[in-house]
């Protein structure tokens, strides 16, 4: 089936079996390893990308659902050479030590912010990261992250 | 995944028409973050997949006198925070704003819910509990008479349902104890007050979610917590799994009524 994904700012046009998942097209189609799979029940939240701005699981979504959307990954998310301020506040806070968990994480925190702006608490942001799991961290420094990457985005001009 | 048609209807009619004419065993796709995790499982492997997503009119949310109307394809976290629902029945918003986890309340619809009937999600009980009616492409039909056991409803092949009507209470509140990992209800109550009528509906416990007449009783004759306190579920109808034992539901049942009722006069 033809669709039209806009990844990044880019348009593709694809052919897709409309069983293919959206995860699936965006690492073996469009070469975008950033984004994970970590599970096979919906739950870790690895594969987590924006859908028009959204937080979804690209895992439980199939390519052709997503025609005609825009999708953002993790690679979408750097200005070039230059780190967002939530990807500096994850280095910054050793939010991060395997790493893959991460790309989700962050692509969860755009989205938190997007819906509640840059000032955050510890119980909010735990909240909203019920659906993105982490083996390695224990998650404090993954909310710490978070709550500076958010006020980082709220500070700058 | 196994390979299947898709087909993707841009209006009831359509949807309904392919569904019927469908020789093949033929699903009907709302947010999927039911069926298509069982489908990665291979747990359902229908034939041909109609996805909803693109019928209009059947998303919104509106206010019309003392009910509450919310298009069948509206995403959990949309009836989270819309501000109409947090007016009239914050109890409504809390209980979506809880299903599942962020990303699966940015995909998961309230007719999708509905329409599957997990004895363990969460819509169910404010469904019956606020004595809602769902509509649907061909009628109408009451709470009371849409729920009929696990996985199954009313409804009929080829129906679809584009909205429901939620009562609005004078006091309301959902409280619910949820596994840690799938964020399912182990135990989840709705408790609604309308005048000196009370409804109190729990899902989770069950083989689909159900009225506690009991408890309904003790609360309409003086809505206090104090009203409940020995109250107790019988353990004999309730769900043993590798998740919680009937005994264990029954207890949550207990304590999550005083908490649902505790939360609908706060």
């Amino acid at each position: 089936m033809n669709i039209t994904l806009t990844v990044n700012g880019a348009r593709h046009d694809l052919d897709v079996e409309p069983n293919r998942l959206l995860v699936d097209v965006l690492r073996e189609v469009l070469g975008l390893t950033g984004t994970h799979i970590g599970c096979d029940t919906s739950q870790c939240g690895a594969c987590t990308v924006l859908l028009d701005g959204s937080a979804i699981k690209a895992c439980t979504l199939l390519a052709v659902q997503a025609d005609g959307n825009a999708v953002q990954t993790i690679e979408g998310v750097a200005q070039g050479d230059q780190l967002h301020p939530m990807q500096v506040a994850f280095q910054e806070h050793h939010g991060l030590q395997c790493g893959f968990c991460t790309a989700g994480m962050i692509m969860t925190a755009l989205d938190i912010v997007a819906r509640h702006g840059t000032m955050l608490s510890e119980s909010l942001i735990a909240h909203e990261l019920e659906g993105n799991l982490c083996r390695c961290t224990g998650y404090r420094n993954i909310i710490a992250a978070i709550a500076s990457g958010a006020k980082a985005m709220g500070e700058r001009v | 995944m196994l390979s299947f048609i898709y087909s993707r209807p841009t209006s009831l009619e359509q949807a309904e028409e392919l569904m019927l004419s469908s020789d093949d065993d033929a699903l009907f796709l709302a947010g999927g973050h039911t069926l298509l995790p069982a489908m990665k499982q291979r747990l359902r492997a229908p034939d041909r997949l109609i996805d909803l997503s693109r019928i209009p009119g059947l998303t919104g949310i509106s206010k019309e006198n003392d009910k509450i109307a919310i298009g069948a394809l509206t995403c959990h976290a949309t009836v989270a925070f819309d501000a109409q629902v947090g007016l009239s029945c914050p109890a409504l918003s809390h209980l979506a704003g809880q299903i599942g986890d962020m990303q699966v309340r940015n995909r998961g619809t309230l007719g999708g819910s509905l329409a599957n009937n997990d004895p363990a999600s969460d819509y169910p009980a404010a469904v019956l509990a606020l004595d809602a009616t769902i509509i649907t492409n061909r009628r109408q039909i009451k709470a009371d008479s849409f729920f009929q056991g696990m996985f199954t409803t009313a409804l009929e092949p080829g129906e679809i349902i584009t909205s429901v009507l939620f009562s609005i209470p004078d006091h309301a509140g959902y409280g619910r104890f949820a596994h840690p990992a799938s964020r399912y209800a182990l135990v989840g109550i709705f408790v609604a007050k309308f005048g000196t009528q009370v409804r109190v509906a729990i899902t989770g416990a069950s083989s689909g979610v159900f009225r506690w007449t009991e408890a309904e009783c003790a609360l309409s004759s003086h809505y206090h917590v104090d009203s409940v306190s020995g109250l107790r579920l019988p353990v004999d109808e309730l769900n043993s799994d590798i998740h919680a034992s009937a005994e264990y539901r029954a207890h949550l049942a207990s304590v999550l009524l005083k908490q649902s009722v505790i939360q609908s006069l706060s």
